[in-house]
């Protein structure tokens, strides 16, 4: 038998994990969002080779900014914070006494790397109008 | 912090269970993903991207160093960016990349799925679905 599960879905967001919790939310959105995108995509991308319209139509919904700039956040975020459990689980004597104060510094990495894709979506968009 | 200190058992007392492999797998995966990522970079900057490329067109380009990934932009030569060695790297990354997906995903899933032949479906249509997006997308990367 799998678990049962008591909890409303608004009691579960106001656990007060704080920053790992909230990496671990976002990791796994993140996860599922490039699970999504990446078979859509492969199937579309099949179609438009195959010459088959919908492939080019659902190719199309990629190139916008607000959808570049999330799949963005999914993949820049589950690949920065998968840096860190990864780094984390090799050396866990050393590193998880500090596993909050890494959080940070993965997030201010994440930031920046972030913020720049951002900006060079949103250039190259102004630059193409 | 004493109640974070690890256990001290070899892996052979241990034993290597299903859960253990899959748990390194997806670290390991995820340190050669960064490898395929870093040499997808260097090889777009050794082929000139610096002055051709924007940086999220590098990322495209490094995420899956597949010829379609640089067709719309402006580089004047092509040629390079379609290689076989590029072709088998992007291979490389799909299947990797899908092994750990299709992994996480049916972990995520198992969450919400508290009946074990929910869960069993959950593995049959994920792994299926897995199946074919790595068949069309080897047919993409060796046909493109």
């Amino acid at each position: 038998m799998g678990l049962q599960r008591n909890v409303s879905l608004s009691t579960g967001l106001r656990y007060k994990g704080h920053s790992p919790f909230w990496a671990y939310i976002l990791h796994r959105i993140g996860g599922a969002g490039m699970a999504l995108f990446i078979t859509i995509h492969i199937f579309s991308t099949f179609a438009d080779q195959q010459g088959w319209k919908i492939g080019g139509l659902v190719n199309n919904l990629y190139t916008s900014v607000p959808f570049q700039i999330f799949i963005l956040f999914c993949v820049l975020f589950h690949a920065i914070n998968g840096l860190r459990i990864t780094i984390l689980d090799f050396f866990p004597q050393k590193l998880m006494p500090y596993y909050r104060q890494i959080i940070y510094v993965q997030l201010a990495l994440f930031v920046l790397v972030f913020g720049f894709a951002a900006v060079s979506v949103v250039a190259t968009a102004l630059g193409r109008m | 912090m004493s109640h974070l200190k690890s256990r001290k058992l070899s892996l052979a007392k241990r034993g290597l269970s299903f859960e253990m492999f899959m748990w390194a797998f997806t670290r390991v995966t995820a340190l050669a993903m960064y490898g395929f990522i870093l040499l997808g970079v260097i090889g777009a900057l050794i082929m000139g991207a610096q002055h051709h490329l924007t940086f999220v067109e590098v990322l495209r380009w490094a995420l899956i160093t597949n010829p379609g990934h640089v067709e719309s932009t402006n580089l004047p030569e092509i040629a390079p960016w379609v290689s076989s060695f590029w072709r088998l790297i992007a291979s490389g990354m799909l299947l990797t990349a899908g092994s750990h997906g299709v992994h996480g995903v049916i972990v995520i899933l198992d969450d919400y799925l508290p009946k074990d032949n929910q869960r069993n479906w959950n593995r049959y249509l994920n792994m299926g679905i897995f199946a074919l997006v790595a068949l069309a997308g080897l047919y993409i990367i060796w046909t493109a």
